[in-house]
């Protein structure tokens, strides 16, 4: 009896309150014209929410709401539906753009081929997401930090990553700044300022957002973070701590989700029942913008704005990238297993993304097939030839193993290599030094 | 786990000393300050968590790059680590994040990788574990993974551990074993204020990324004289803290004052003297001092509170066995806490107290 008379009196009083507070006051208005379900037009006061109440019990259904706009720049044909939304990139920009998608084609090729060949252990390749590595690389600063999940090679190439980065690191020979330690196409480079790939999925997205909130805080900064993931790694824990903590915090990262339709087997919509990744963002009160992932001026349109937008105002935004995953998952998938042949026809032709960019060109008469002919066999002989020469570098020094665990090595890492140092003399015929620098 | 938590957080916060003393007839430990300062100079009496404050105050103070955040440490953290920080050095460097360990966790490496200092606080160690896969997977193999290009080695993890008289299984727990089975990592455990605050000093200048696991029963119930002045205690050193002859006790955090006061009674009933080394330093450990020690006496004790399978206490038995077979009078006993999770009401009979150690010491003399 006393708590329900206490709670009318509370009423009474948050009804007083409103009427006073202007603030309040004016959302009320808001509330009532907005919203003919308010009860009394009494507005709620709990710290969780700002909203006003309603009489009814109204389910939000997913259903209800539209799913956000894919935005497309132009389409198959190469074609601007809006000729505003043409970046007007020069040709050499518009060149290298396309020689970069077509160098990470021709290379994917080749070493998924010599993988299949025993020639390297392991391999993951990019084909029918060129575009938004490319595009996505094209519109950042060569100084934004790149955190990515591993199909991302693309960006490596446009910011200067060469065939011989590549190879050496798929072979982990010396010439391998990883000192060979991780599987291959695990790249990562300092001056590239692209933060070295780890397998675990999800776990660099909410590094980047912490690295954002670092650059963020130093003066004058004009970095930003972008930090790369697949649809399936957005399942992960570490993409909402990651979506959460760059809203609360402020960061100006963009987080950037390639959503190729599958995460190994799984098709997404086995992987969730919302509105894809974009649809998220309002929930954790970020900016969204979903646009086609093989139309490259899309892309770079996006990211451009998404760059502009997260500096300006030291906020994070998503970003999805519609596409589709051409490639096997890796060179340990057979992905006929889980999808039809003819599904893949449509995305390896008109659906192309390099296929798109040419027709582009071809229009501006900035193509010429000869010499796309001449660059491609040039790329392939260059990659075969790399191939053949990260084969015969030898692998860093066996000792590295103990190294770089910690930044000096503790006594018990030093016992443990004198041991190994040791052993390796004696039973030296039982291990592969010859491949190994000594 | 949030209502649990805030639930167990304000009890802790509230009642640390007061209600244990309240609650039960008596701590299962004294409290002894170390003999002698770390460093010379004025200082000033400091309970632990007054120490760990006045540590990360130092911290920022020089280092304008360094961030303290974790869960509800803006107001002060319900330990009271982080009081007046925020006030001091506002609320860019000083602030809250969602409640989500491994979130926190991969925001402090993405800040260290950048070489900014984070001083990331996981409220209890019972709940590192969400965090487990970015402080394993990623911090720890930063740097070697990626050859000594990247790195967050600037970054240190600081959790409240350890019994506290009422924790049961989610505020109690002594988590460090798990991390000491991963290279890339150093792990620590302050016995007191001034410990506390020398070891985060030092962890936040290492250039590895390190856990400072705080035994939770002391920020209050520790209290001593602590230099004012900055100073570090090295990492990877063990500290003999009472020299004898006859037994060597192992133990690190608050154990530490648990086996201080069974050395004193070892002494009174069966004439022994202990030698009593904290071990600081889960990893990488002294096993220089801890092997020097155990040949010296001939006899061993390892105590700690986590559980007895793949403790700690297991791998310290296996090194002193192998390296100091010829001098070894008895097996090496171990004292730890059951192989059961850590109990609410029963936990005087789950903890390695000083009557369980004394018949360990017993056994040994005995054998």
């Amino acid at each position: 009896m006393s708590l329900m008379t206490t709670a009318r009196q509370l009423a009474r009083f948050t009804g007083r309150t409103q009427m006073l507070t202007k603030c309040l006051a004016t959302k009320m208005v808001h509330t009532e014209t907005q919203n003919s379900a308010t009860s009394g037009g009494e507005r709620a006061r709990f710290p969780g929410a700002q909203a006003a109440f309603v009489d009814k019990p109204l389910m939000s259904l997913p259903e209800n709401s539209e799913p956000i706009p894919i935005y497309r720049a132009m389409n198959a044909d190469g074609v601007f539906e809006d000729p505003a939304q043409d970046p007007n990139l020069s040709r050499e920009t518009v060149q290298k753009m396309f020689r970069d998608m077509v160098l990470l084609n021709t290379m994917d090729k080749i070493l998924y081929e010599s993988q299949r060949q025993g020639r390297i252990s392991f391999y993951m390749t990019n084909f029918g997401e060129e575009a938004s590595h490319i595009g996505s690389a094209a519109a950042l600063s060569p100084d934004d930090w790149v955190y990515g999940q591993y199909r991302e090679a693309g960006v490596l190439v446009w910011r200067g990553f060469t065939i011989s980065d590549f190879i050496n690191q798929c072979y982990g020979n010396r010439e391998d700044e990883g000192k060979g330690r991780q599987m291959p196409v695990h790249y990562g480079s300092k001056k590239l300022n692209f933060v070295t790939i780890s397998s675990p999925l999800g776990t660099q997205i909410p590094q980047a957002v912490g690295a954002a909130y670092a650059f963020k805080r130093q003066p004058n900064n004009d970095r930003c973070v972008i930090t790369y993931f697949g649809e399936g790694a957005a399942s992960e824990g570490d993409a909402h701590a990651a979506f959460n903590f760059a809203a609360t915090l402020d960061c100006p990262v963009i987080l950037f989700c390639r959503n190729n339709g599958f995460a190994i087997s799984t098709p997404s919509k086995e992987q969730y029942r919302g509105d894809g990744i974009a649809g998220r963002a309002a929930g954790y009160g970020i900016a969204a913008l979903r646009f086609d992932g093989t139309d490259i001026f899309a892309v770079y349109n996006a990211t451009k704005q998404a760059r502009e937008y997260v500096l300006k105002h030291n906020k994070p935004i998503v970003l999805e990238a519609m596409q589709y995953r051409i490639s096997h998952h890796s060179t340990s998938d057979d992905s006929s297993a889980y999808r039809p042949a003819e599904e893949l026809e449509i995305w390896n032709t008109v659906e192309h993304p390099i296929s798109k960019l040419k027709n582009y060109m071809k229009q501006r008469d900035w193509f010429n097939e000869e010499e796309e002919e001449k660059y491609v066999k040039a790329i392939r002989k260059q990659v075969l030839a790399q191939i053949n020469q990260s084969e015969k570098i030898p692998k860093p020094d066996w000792r590295e193993v103990f190294q770089d665990v910690y930044h000096e090595m503790p006594t018990h890492l030093k016992e443990q290599m004198k041991q190994m140092e040791e052993h390796v003399e004696k039973y030296k015929e039982h291990y592969p030094l010859n491949d190994f620098k000594n | 786990m949030s209502l649990l938590k805030l639930t167990g957080s304000a009890l802790a916060k509230k009642t640390v000393a007061p209600l244990v003393i309240a609650t039960r007839a008596s701590s299962h430990f004294v409290y002894t300050p170390d003999a002698k300062a770390p460093i010379e100079g004025p200082t000033k009496k400091m309970n632990m968590f007054q120490a760990i404050n006045n540590a990360m105050d130092i911290a920022m103070e020089r280092d304008n790059s360094a961030l303290v955040f974790g869960e509800d440490v803006a107001f002060g953290g319900v330990f009271r680590c982080s009081m007046g920080l925020q006030q001091k050095y506002g609320k860019e460097r000083v602030f809250n994040t969602p409640l989500c360990e491994q979130g926190i966790a991969g925001f402090a490496i993405g800040v260290a990788n950048t070489g900014a200092t984070a001083i990331a606080e996981m409220q209890f160690a019972d709940y590192i574990f969400p965090a487990f896969d970015q402080i394993v997977n990623e911090a720890a193999k930063y740097r070697y993974r990626s050859g000594n290009l990247f790195d967050c080695g600037s970054l240190t993890f600081r959790a409240p551990s350890g019994a506290v008289g009422h924790g049961a299984c989610y505020h109690s727990q002594s988590p460090e074993a798990y991390f000491a089975h991963t290279p890339g990592l150093k792990v620590v455990v302050p016995r007191g204020p001034n410990k506390a605050k020398g070891l985060l000093l030092a962890c936040i200048k290492e250039k590895d990324p390190c856990i400072v696991f705080e035994p939770k029963t002391l920020y209050r119930a520790a209290v001593e004289e602590v230099p004012e002045a900055p100073f570090e205690s090295p990492l990877g050193k063990a500290d003999v803290l009472r020299v004898g002859n006859d037994m060597t006790l192992i133990g690190w955090g608050t154990q530490i004052h648990v086996l201080k006061e069974v050395a004193d009674m070892a002494k009174k009933e069966y004439g022994v003297n202990c030698e009593v080394i904290d071990l600081v330093s889960i990893l990488p450990w002294d096993k220089e001092t801890v092997c020097n020690s155990a040949k010296k006496t001939g006899r061993v004790l390892i105590a700690h509170e986590a559980p007895l399978t793949c403790g700690f206490g297991a791998e310290l038995a296996a090194t002193i066995q192998e390296e100091c077979f010829l001098h070894l009078e008895a097996p090496i006993a171990r004292v730890t806490g059951w192989d059961t999770p850590f109990p609410h009401v029963f936990e005087p009979f789950y903890i390695p107290d000083k009557f369980r150690c004394l018949a360990g010491i017993k056994k040994l003399i005995d054998y």
